[in-house]
């Protein structure tokens, strides 16, 4: 275990946050490990939301310690994060709506391409490619279909070539086929990026994830394979039985 | 006249001060708190209380309080109307959106103050007070033989001064029972808390904004009224009382009643001690750059808690 | 041809159109007209924070004031050639929006509006309050013989109008240019979904500033060259009057578009001088513009010019 502590890309140490002393997240210590696959599973309510908050920087953490790359992260705002390699998709979709797909997918190239106009538009083009939007490149981005929304935002994200990933449940409102796609997307994509998925959809973790994370009540309930959670008793208790 | 007894009057006008202020800016203040939308027609509002006031007062000349007491009815009343027609009009079509609704109010501030110009005119136009005795204001002076009182010249006031006080003061304690004690003012809390949930429990809330907007006026009105006996209807008068009342608003805390009459006190009694010492000029001065501070430093304002 | 081709094209259509009409307009239009570009590029200053970067200001009288009185001092009291002067001008507009910037900037929404208004206020009354400088709401003259750059004299009708139509070129296609970069397209995402703009790694609070700063330095250069042109410096132009006098420009012409500033500039100007003919309250017309534009054409004469035949309009 030591090595694998050695090579996370991202650990946290006693994170915690209080609302006005309700404590969504208490003291968690989590490890993700370069290249991984990981994915951040819990009831409603269970602080999956607010933990990956405090790891982009949208949500000032009450104490602990972010780690990210080697570097203490805790207090950068998240503009910072974002340019040391962490991308981030919201839960409910947020894209410039008034804008075009193709101008919502080149706000996120241009921080992160080298070179001009030329490309920036072939960055674009790939990742249109990839997320099947090439064809609605036009169009506004709010007269998009709400599937169609929530994959220009994992376009987005994918523009930014990102290190670390950080997805807020993204087949959230998709359909079947377009799940599919995502996890297809998503095991592409792993090759070369470490993802941090918070999922509902227990067939999308075990399909694409390498190791899994419970969060219950704010702590850490368990970890480990999808097979080791699957057959977990507690896990079992708090979620998987009443899922 | 001797330091004392100076600063003795200059704290007296500055109460009058206050109580119009406080009229006036606790009608900003609800509106904002109700409504959530920054009305900067108010001063214009409080313009047109003085002119009507000035024309009621006109038309009924058998008594000057016989006119007055009708301009104290019908002038709030009218404002009020025209506030709600605004509301209806122009208000309620862009949603109450908060930056639109600045730029409408704007819009607003103009066309009343031009048409009050093409129809009122450039002069400035007496009302006479209902009554109006003068009387002195005793002083004490510590000498050879311990407190004297002395009487010395120039300290007096006027019983209609007095009364603008009293009158203030009676009107916001009606406000305050409204607010607190009558179904009404328990609408309207409701609605300031969750307009949406209001919505849902039955509340009529396009019909509690168009009321609060009107009442807001009102009272901006209501305090024009009062002040146009000392200060004159002109067509320009409303700058000042808008001025003063976000000022009032913005150090009391947002919203806030009871910080907005607190912060009327201190800001009107102020005006009219710090004009002692400073120039009004270097005053106003000192007051905006207060309010902008307190905006970017505190913005729950002097008095208000912080939000969670 | 491609969308920046067109905008390019456009824009020098525009400029081209603009040293037409000074040959065939009567001298009394041209007069009105420099004036009006020069108002426009206090106007387009205004549409890069309002316009593009989503930010209501309602004090931008001080940044022009910043300029004019930085020139107008400069020459008034330190008989400083009108060249440098202008460049005074800038420099206390630059560090005038910096400062203010700075501070607004912690605020945002409504509140954001409250303190631009109330340090105009502020610097409104300061400007009353140096009296002594200032000559408070009389203002003072700059006499025509200063009002030279070299041999070349700016209050003859012919040279002002080329000065003021060289001020405008040079702010028209440096704006048209801004928006299309990077920095640009940044603050129009600030404007959509600041949220968004945040965690796609953007600093916002920097291309705020930095939006303020140029639109500050902008509209002191109007307010700098106005006083120069036209020979005057006065209180009045630090009024909210004149911090609202762009807002209604860019809100008839279209907040948001280039050509926006100019066309309200000159419709608006245009209306308040044919009716202040027939009435002194020739603001009503500006009111009911400002109510009738909330209500009904929110994106103005450019925003449904791009909404109805050209979509690329910049």
């Amino acid at each position: 275990m030591v090595a694998v502590v050695a090579m996370s890309l991202l650990s946290t140490q006693l994170l915690s946050k209080n609302y006005a002393g309700l404590q969504a997240v208490s003291n968690v210590s989590f490890e993700l490990p370069e290249g991984q696959v990981r994915a951040l599973i819990g009831p409603n309510g269970a602080g999956k939301t607010t933990f990956v908050g405090m790891l982009s920087g949208r949500i000032a953490s009450t104490s602990g310690t972010v780690i990210f790359d080697g570097k203490d992260v805790t207090t950068l705002p998240a503009h910072k994060r974002m340019s040391m390699g962490m991308a981030y998709t919201f839960q409910i979709t947020s894209v410039f709506a008034k804008l075009s797909v193709h101008e919502n997918v080149a706000l996120a190239a241009r921080r992160v391409v080298q070179g001009g106009n030329a490309a920036v538009n072939q960055r674009v083009l790939e990742v249109l490619n990839k997320v099947n939007l090439a064809d609605r490149y036009e169009q506004i981005a709010g007269d998009l279909s709400y599937g169609h929304q929530r994959l220009l935002e994992i376009g987005m994200g994918l523009a930014q070539k990102p290190r670390l990933f950080i997805l807020d449940e993204p087949t959230q409102g998709l359909a079947e086929s377009e799940i599919d796609d995502f996890v297809e997307l998503i095991a592409e994509l792993s090759e070369d990026t470490t993802i941090l998925l918070i999922e509902h959809n227990m067939d999308v973790v075990m399909r694409t994830a390498d190791y899994i994370t419970v969060l219950n009540f704010g702590s850490v309930l368990a970890e480990g394979t999808p097979d080791e959670i699957r057959a977990n008793e507690s896990v079992q208790a708090a979620y998987l039985g009443n899922g | 006249m001797e330091f004392g007894p100076y600063l003795f009057i200059a704290s007296l006008e500055g109460a009058i001060t206050a109580a119009v202020l406080a009229l006036t800016a606790v009608g900003l203040s609800i509106v904002f708190g109700i409504m959530r939308v920054v009305n900067v027609a108010h001063g214009e509002f409080f313009m047109l209380g003085a002119v009507i006031a000035w024309w009621v007062t006109s038309m009924i000349t058998a008594h000057p309080a016989l006119g007055f007491v009708a301009a104290l009815i019908v002038a709030p009343l009218l404002v009020g109307l025209l506030a709600i027609v605004s509301d209806h009009l122009v208000l309620r079509r862009i949603n109450y959106d908060p930056e639109r609704t600045i730029v409408a109010t704007i819009g607003l501030l103009y066309v009343i103050q031009q048409t009050t110009l093409m129809t009122f005119g450039p002069e400035a136009r007496p009302v006479e007070a209902p009554f109006n005795k003068r009387i002195a204001l005793p002083w004490f002076e510590l000498g050879e033989n311990g407190f004297v009182l002395t009487w010395p010249w120039g300290l007096s006031t006027t019983t209609y001064k007095l009364a603008v006080i009293a009158a203030a003061i009676v009107i916001l304690l009606i406000l305050w029972l409204v607010m607190s004690r009558t179904r009404l003012g328990l609408i309207m809390r409701a609605t300031q808390l969750d307009s949406e949930m209001a919505q849902a429990h039955g509340i009529h809330v396009d019909k509690v904004y168009a009321l609060v907007f009107g009442l807001g006026a009102g009272l901006a009105a209501l305090g024009a009224v009062l002040i146009v006996p000392i200060q004159q209807a002109h067509y320009l008068m409303g700058g000042d009382p808008l001025l003063l009342s976000f000022i009032v608003v913005i150090i009391g805390g947002l919203g806030s009643v009871a910080g907005t009459i607190v912060a009327a006190v201190l800001i009107g009694m102020s005006d009219g001690i710090i004009s002692v010492f400073f120039t009004p000029t270097l005053a106003k001065i000192i007051a905006t750059l207060l309010v902008a501070f307190v905006l970017v430093f505190r913005p729950q304002g002097l008095f208000g808690k912080p939000e969670r | 041809m491609n969308n920046s081709m067109r905008s390019f094209a456009l824009h020098l259509f525009v400029l081209a159109i603009l040293v037409v009409l000074f040959f065939t307009v009567s001298e009394y239009h041209s007069g009105n007209l420099a004036r009006i570009l020069v108002l426009s590029v206090y106007a387009m200053g205004y549409n890069l924070l309002f316009g593009y970067t989503g930010l209501l200001s309602l004090g931008h009288a001080l940044f022009f004031a910043s300029g004019m009185y930085g020139l107008g001092l400069a020459m008034q009291h330190l008989g400083t050639p009108a060249a440098p002067a202008m460049l005074v001008g800038l420099i206390s507009a630059f560090v005038v929006s910096a400062v203010i910037g700075f501070l607004a900037l912690r605020t945002s929404g409504v509140a954001f509006m409250i303190v631009t208004l109330m340090f105009a206020q502020a610097g409104y009354l300061t400007i009353l309050l140096a009296g002594k400088y200032t000559r408070g709401d009389e203002g003072f003259v700059i006499p025509q013989a200063d009002r030279a750059i070299g041999s070349i004299d700016l209050s003859q009708s012919d040279t002002r109008y080329f000065a003021a139509l060289i001020l405008f070129a040079v702010c028209f296609l440096f704006i048209g240019w801004l928006v299309q970069t990077r920095f640009g397209k940044t603050l129009v995402a600030i404007r959509e979904n600041p949220e968004r703009a945040r965690m796609l790694g953007y600093d916002i609070q920097r291309h705020k500033l930095l939006a303020v700063i140029i639109s500050g330095t902008l509209s002191g250069a109007a307010g700098a060259a106005y006083a120069l042109l036209f020979g005057y410096a006065g209180a009045t132009f630090s009024t909210v009057q004149y911090s609202i006098y762009p807002l209604l420009w860019v809100l008839l012409g279209g907040a948001g578009t280039t050509i926006g500033p100019l066309i309200g500039a000159i419709f608006m100007t245009y209306l308040i001088d044919i009716s202040s003919e027939y009435t002194n309250a020739y603001m009503l017309i500006a009111g009911l513009a400002l109510i009738f534009l909330t209500l009904f054409a929110p994106h103005g004469l450019a925003g449904v010019l791009r909404k109805k035949w050209l979509p690329w309009l910049p």
